[in-house]
């Protein structure tokens, strides 16, 4: 058992640091959405979903899959490729917005009916893909069957550090969620928008006061959020190569605990979370077996609950300033 | 183009709006009736409900109401397992307000309780069934313990992963029999001789599935009345303020630590109870029976009935059970519609088809659960400004 970790020691970092980064780019979403609404989007991981699918539709509809690609073409692929995952989430989480909870935001709704609400969308959304959309599009008629992603990327190995081979893939994904985290700390703490966001989530009565369109600010949250987490769900099915309607199910739990680990509401947290999440649960599957990785996930949130609530960056998407 | 829409939009809106209202003055209208009769035509109610309940197994009315499975076997499961579950997650979203999304690892727990010590170490079904509704209530304070001191709204999440450990601990653990599951669970201990309704009602055998309907059902009964006799006690007047304003609970000197974890552990305990007695019926239990989609099932189904209220839940259930086996087409689409009714119910009847009238007025003004969101804009009629921004 310790032998396995100190001698995979450096494969389960490189591995958990790449799985944190999807992680982290996930829990952007509900950090961002908590800290603005103090709702827990559940349907958020269906977004994740989505965005999976949203790389795939385009390979399809263009016909990519003679793959692997190389030199500009490949660049030009991925970008699409990322840029229509992110757009399939983007738009779906400002739908879901729309449909699932301004009309309770508007009504002056309970939490608990905002909550319910959120499950119920993120049910309607598995199943429409479980019975509608996959069949019809992807995979021949099975809905509930995973679904192979072409590959993209001839993946090999660029350089090892001890145990752990840095594959290009990987270090694409580290590298790019890393910039991802740094625009969007700039938009939120440069911007006008961002502005309006962080006033929101500090006080959103006196941010009305002061001119703040809510409506707009809240759009704008679930709409970043699902830009973030279409580019997570790239990057899942080009590390992983399937996906499956339900394969935001667990992820999704995972990257809420992400957030809750960095401290909720903070931006940084959120990178901070997915990476150590990513690492203990590698770390922690060394050790115990695999299997048991999510079980160390769940469990790891029971405890931060218990020892530090407020995560380890501490929680506000107010203060998580330069 | 857009003309034509609104005003056909209009209209249908007109009438939806009519036959809203026409509803609820229905139910308004039993419930004064209710309300007013005396304690014995109560009572008339009462005896006249229970007996009916034993007596709906009947042979003739199976045709009706399911040609095409075998109406006794889906009374016992779905049917009365769902009423029974949701009568138990009802203690904690109805009366507690809190969101259990993980109940189905309580039913769980009850069930494997049967299954390891009765296979494993012979104990009988009447020293198990305390043992598993005690199993089931203890982990429900061990979740409960350190979730329930911080936001209400992480119970909803850590819960969500709790019945994923649940059910991998029980994938993974060889004792646990592995995805395989536990097979030749013994049924509870027969007692021949003693005929209801042209069977004999506690010869539990493979078979028949009626003996099991009518101790579920006398479950269901000790559950309803053990329920009542709570929303009405101190424990309940503390909940309903836990559930309307956590804060002000607090302050007029409720421990609303205590309570919380006590609604959570109760309803813990009645999801137990129902997983021995299925455990007992199936004879078998495997990890895939206790998915997440069930979670949410009878969540839908305490939402849909009405939560906080009795007859709403139990109506609730009964409808999400049997509706998808009375209409086989319906199946493969089945959790699409529960998804989009949990949607649409929040949205157009949050408290539900026959709702609790407390929790109707709670409903319509904000309150009755977990406090109001964030970024709420006062519109017309709702004076939620004042609450903004309230943790």
């Amino acid at each position: 058992m310790l032998h396995d970790f100190t001698s995979q020691f450096w494969a389960n970092t490189v591995d958990g640091l790449t799985v944190g980064s999807i992680y982290a780019l996930v829990a952007l979403g509900y950090t961002m959405v908590y800290g603005v609404l103090r709702l827990i989007n559940f349907a958020h991981s269906e977004i994740f979903m989505i965005g999976t699918f949203g790389g795939l539709t385009l390979i399809q509809v263009v016909g990519f899959d003679g793959g692997p690609y190389g030199g500009f073409a490949l660049v030009g692929i991925l970008v699409a490729c990322l840029a229509a995952s992110m757009l399939a989430s983007g738009g779906a989480a400002v739908v879901l917005e729309r449909v699932a909870y301004r009309p309770l935001r508007k009504k002056g709704a309970s939490r608990l009916a905002a909550l319910i609400s959120a499950i119920g969308a993120s049910l309607f959304l598995q199943e429409l893909f479980a019975t509608v959309v996959i069949p019809k599009f992807f995979g021949d008629g099975r809905g509930r069957d995973p679904i192979h992603v072409p590959d993209l990327l001839e993946k090999k190995v660029l350089f090892s550090i001890g145990s752990g081979e840095v594959r290009n893939d990987k270090l694409l994904i580290f590298v790019a969620a890393i910039v991802m985290m740094v625009i969007l700390n700039r938009f939120v703490n440069g911007s006008k928008l961002g502005r309006g966001i962080r006033a929101t989530a500090q006080d959103p009565e006196t941010a009305v006061l002061l001119g703040v369109n809510i409506d707009r600010v809240v759009v704008v949250t679930f709409l970043v959020g699902g830009l973030m987490a279409g580019a997570a769900g790239f990057f899942f099915a080009l590390l992983y190569q399937q996906t499956m309607f339900n394969i935001g199910f667990i992820l999704g739990i995972k990257a809420f605990t992400a957030a809750v680990l960095g401290g909720i509401g903070n931006l940084r947290g959120a990178l901070v979370g997915g990476f150590t999440l990513g690492l203990i649960e590698n770390y922690g599957g060394s050790i115990f077996g695999s299997e048991w990785k999510d079980v160390i996930a769940f469990t790891l949130l029971v405890v931060i609950l218990l020892f530090r609530p407020t995560g380890i960056l501490g929680e506000s998407l107010q203060q998580a300033r330069a | 183009m857009s003309d034509n829409v609104n005003t056909s939009k209009n209209e249908s809106a007109g009438a939806w709006e009519r036959a809203r209202t026409g509803y609820g003055r229905a139910v308004g209208g039993l419930r004064d009736r209710w309300d007013t009769a005396a304690w014995w035509q109560r009572w008339i109610v009462y005896v006249l409900l229970i007996v009916g309940a034993l007596f709906l197994p009947y042979e003739g009315l199976a045709p009706v109401m399911s040609p095409e499975s075998n109406w006794q076997t889906i009374l016992f499961y779905p049917i009365g397992v769902y009423v029974l579950l949701a009568l138990g997650l009802n203690v904690v979203i109805g009366y507690a307000g809190m969101l259990d999304l993980g109940y189905v690892a309580f039913w769980a727990i009850g069930a494997y309780t049967m299954a390891t010590m009765s296979t494993k170490y012979e104990w009988g079904f009447w020293e198990l069934l305390p043992l598993g509704i005690l199993m089931a209530a203890v982990s429900g304070v061990i979740l409960g313990a350190p979730t329930l001191r911080l936001r209400g709204d992480y119970l909803a999440i850590v819960t969500l992963g709790f019945g994923e450990i649940v059910r991998k601990v029980a994938e993974n653990s060889e004792w646990l029999g592995g995805t395989r599951g536990i097979d030749h669970i013994p049924h509870p201990p027969s007692r021949e001789g003693v005929w209801f309704a042209g069977t004999e009602i506690f010869t539990y055998k493979i078979r028949d599935a009626r003996p099991y309907y009518i101790l579920l059902v006398g479950l269901i009964v000790l559950v309803i009345v053990f329920s009542k006799r709570l929303e009405f006690s101190r424990i309940g007047r503390a909940w309903s303020a836990i559930r309307e304003d956590e804060d002000a609970a607090e302050i007029m000197g409720v421990p609303t630590f205590k309570f919380k974890l006590l609604s959570f552990a109760i309803g813990a305990a009645i999801g137990g109870s129902a997983g021995v007695v299925f455990a007992s019926k199936a004879s078998y239990v495997a990890p895939a029976n206790f998915p997440f989609l069930l979670s949410a099932t009878i969540l839908a189904a305490v939402v849909l009935g009405g939560a906080g209220n009795i007859p709403g839940v139990i109506a609730g259930a009964f409808l999400v059970a049997w509706l998808p086996e009375r209409f086989r087409v319906v199946t493969e689409y089945r959790d699409l519609a529960f998804g989009g009714i949990l949607v649409l119910m929040m949205i157009v009847r949050p408290e539900g088809l026959i709702p609790s009238r407390q929790r109707k007025a709670e409903m319509e003004e904000g309150s009755g659960g977990l406090g109001s969101m964030g970024a709420e804009v006062a519109g017309p009629g709702t004076s939620a400004g004042a609450e903004v921004g309230s943790k």
